[in-house]
């Protein structure tokens, strides 16, 4: 028991990545129990880092595999390299007769067929066809698979760590979630905000930081922005801020280097409008509303 | 009170099976809820829950079945343990399912269940496991129970129902809110492959047969990719009723412009109601004005339509011939035969009502159009049925 109980506590999150509560008992539940971890949050949240932190942070080598929209779920267990085989058939390029030289095995299969514990990454699977999720089912429920040319079966040794992140752009089957501990990486209030500044820029001014995080999140409080600014880029807005040395006094009237956390370019003009009719920007918390005065 | 969880949750709509209710016993019986409710909240929440647009309904449900808990944590393993003991009552339920459960519902589970609960109310006294300072101090700390000795004390409970009752997740529901993002979601599904156009993708297997016909010497056999073959006419309603519903229709507009995968999409305005002319921009003016006749005649029925309108107008802009309300639009034929025809020449046709859907049948005009067109809210779920309804199975 007490094992399971020191089994269950592994993952608490690594200097360079700050985990809420909720996201480290979801993953070490998802340890636990071998089942896999499907993140979904905002762009920008970090999903995919948290993938690289756990590895660190369990002490387990990483595989990704990154989806993109033509990836088939066979890819990620082999490819079987045919066109090199008929290839080296027509013109002599080795023995043609061992099929398993031309099976390479993808990010999956190299997660079963290691000898250690891997936690595997993959990336974005609502980049995918709708179907993908499901053609993984029974490869992730029994981490087994058989190549079917040589007749291999590769079984997992160590079942392998399997996160999984997704955009939300496509809805993922329920079969397939049915399988999955699921955890919504929720965008960080403001306390959790400031450590995870913390430690990109450790050595913020107080001050700064308060009218940055004003700033940001009533831009983010904007019902008509298209795209709201995420973490990621509130840490290249405030490396932007930070070598134009910009202070604080200056911040509070102003938005500087806009195009650092808007995208579009309906959502930039409108803030350069707002800006001309000499709109006033919240220059305290007391003026975001009740959620930002707890 | 763990069945009302999960009831309670599939009565919210939420699609919760008894695997994700087996995958969280599992969990319990390991001891991972910590003997908290808080992580008991976040541990059933990650093992029931797949969407974040569900948290808000399982935060209500969490909060109805669990309210009064605090100090009495003993009730809850009563009705566990009352539960697990005749798993039977449990409906739908194959025989392996059944198996599964009268393993896991041995009497070790139970005692694993109670041991942590009572292992927690002892340490609670030191203090070491339950949000660490309150070990510092033995009179408590930040509001916990200063005797700090029955499990599930009001501070822990609190905590997890105060979450709970935060409903923050709010925004996420898909049946009131969304933003441009999540329509794009809902309308990914608008999607019908088909190979056709230039051959530039290799087609392996043929490729194979045909090399061997060909006693080896290869023969490299090329296929269309497939592609969406999805073409979209839109007609959104603009001005007067529908302008409160500015917002969601440019999101809509901007979403479906973002569709890439469609093969070709035209949207087109009108005001009201459909009489003789459309326009292809939204100020409406005649110079905009494409006949609607000319639509029907060269868009084939397999065009998918899609009008977004809220339907609500007055009954002689729809029944009466010259009904339209721009003056240089006098059409003799009235709306409703317009409104006939369209759905009539198009195989598939939905009607998007940006108005709540009780408001619908207290119009008259409105019950008229949902007798031509099936009728959906927008919202990303009525938006996700008319796509399906627009390239789904037919029922």
């Amino acid at each position: 028991m007490a094992a399971q109980q020191d089994d269950f506590h592994r993952f608490t999150g690594t200097a360079g990545y700050i985990a809420s509560a909720p996201l480290v008992d979801a993953v070490n539940c998802s340890v636990a129990l071998e089942r896999p971890l499907l993140i979904k949050g905002e762009p920008g949240t970090g999903k995919t880092l948290l993938a690289r932190h756990v590895a660190e942070g369990l002490g387990m080598p990483m595989l990704s595999w990154h989806i993109k929209s033509t990836s088939k779920a066979a890819d990620g267990l082999y490819v079987y390299d045919t066109v090199q085989r008929l290839n080296d058939s027509r013109f002599g390029g080795g023995d043609v007769s061992d099929i398993r030289r031309y099976i390479k095995l993808g990010p999956l299969g190299e997660a079963f067929a290691a000898t250690t514990r891997h936690v595997l990454l993959i990336d974005e699977v609502d980049k995918a066809d709708l179907e993908f999720p499901n053609d993984l089912l029974r490869e992730l429920d029994e981490m087994r698979f058989t190549v079917i040319e040589t007749g291999d079966e590769i079984a997992a040794k160590e079942r392998p760590v399997v996160i999984i992140t997704s955009n939300n752009e496509k809805e993922l089957p329920d079969a397939f979630l049915r399988r999955c501990i699921f955890h919504y990486i929720e965008f960080p209030d403001a306390q959790l905000m400031k450590k995870i500044v913390a430690v990109h820029h450790p050595n913020l001014d107080a001050a700064l930081l308060d009218q940055v995080l004003i700033k940001f999140y009533w831009l983010r409080e904007q019902s008509e922005l298209r795209k709201k600014p995420s973490t990621s880029e509130l840490i290249d807005w405030i490396s932007a801020l930070l070598r134009a040395g910009i202070t604080h006094e200056q911040l509070a009237a102003h938005i500087p280097f806009i195009g650092a956390l808007l995208k579009k370019e309906q959502d930039a003009e409108a803030l350069i409008r707002f800006d001309q009719k000499s709109g006033r920007y919240p220059t305290d918390w007391k003026e975001l509303g009740p959620r930002y005065n707890q | 009170m763990f069945l009302d969880l999960f009831y309670g949750l599939r009565d919210e709509g939420i699609p919760v099976a008894l695997q994700e209710w087996m995958t969280l016993l599992e969990a319990v019986k390991r001891g991972m809820h910590g003997s908290s409710l808080l992580r008991f909240y976040h541990l059933a929440r990650a093992c029931l829950v797949k969407s974040e647009t569900f948290y808000d309904a399982y935060d209500r449900v969490f909060a109805r079945v669990f309210k009064g808990v605090e100090g009495r944590f003993d009730d809850v393993t009563d009705e566990v343990l009352e539960w697990l003991a005749e798993p039977k009552n449990f409906p739908n339920l194959t025989p392996e399912e059944l198996a599964a459960l009268e393993r896991l519902s041995s009497d070790e589970l139970m005692r694993r269940f109670l041991e942590t609960l009572a292992e927690q109310s002892e340490r609670h006294d030191g203090g070491d496991k339950w949000v660490g300072t309150g070990g510092r101090s033995p009179y408590g700390h930040g509001g916990q129970h200063p005797t700090g000795i029955r499990v599930g004390g009001p501070g822990r409970s609190r905590s997890a129902m105060k979450v709970a009752e935060d409903r923050k997740f709010r925004d996420y529901r898909t049946d009131v809110a969304m933003d441009v993002r999540q329509m794009r979601v809902a309308l990914k599904r608008l999607r019908q492959l088909t190979r056709s156009g230039l051959a530039t993708e290799l087609d392996l297997d043929e490729t194979i047969d045909e090399t061997c016909r060909n006693a080896g010497e290869i023969e490299m056999v090329f296929r269309p990719p497939k592609k969406n073959d999805i073409r979209l006419l839109l007609l959104m309603d603009v001005g007067g009723t529908m302008d409160p519903y500015y917002e969601p229709m440019s999101q809509l507009l901007t979403a479906l412009h973002d569709e890439r995968g469609l093969r070709e999409f035209r949207p087109y305005y009108f005001h009201n109601c459909i009489y003789d002319h459309v326009y292809s921009r939204a100020r409406l003016t005649r110079a905009d004005a494409v006949p609607t006749g000319e639509l029907l005649r060269s868009l084939d029925e397999r065009w998918k339509l899609l009008i977004v309108g809220d339907a609500a107008m007055h009954p002689s802009e729809l029944l009466e011939g010259h009904g339209g309300i721009n003056p240089h639009n006098t059409s003799p034929t009235p709306g409703i035969t317009w409104l006939q025809r369209l759905a009539g020449h198009f195989a598939r046709a939905v009607w998007i009502n940006p108005d709540a859907q009780p408001l619908w049948d207290h119009t008259y005009t409105t019950r008229l159009v949902q007798r031509l067109f099936p009728m959906f809210h927008l919202s990303v779920d009525g938006l996700a049925s008319a796509v399906q309804a627009l390239v789904g199975a037919r029922v």
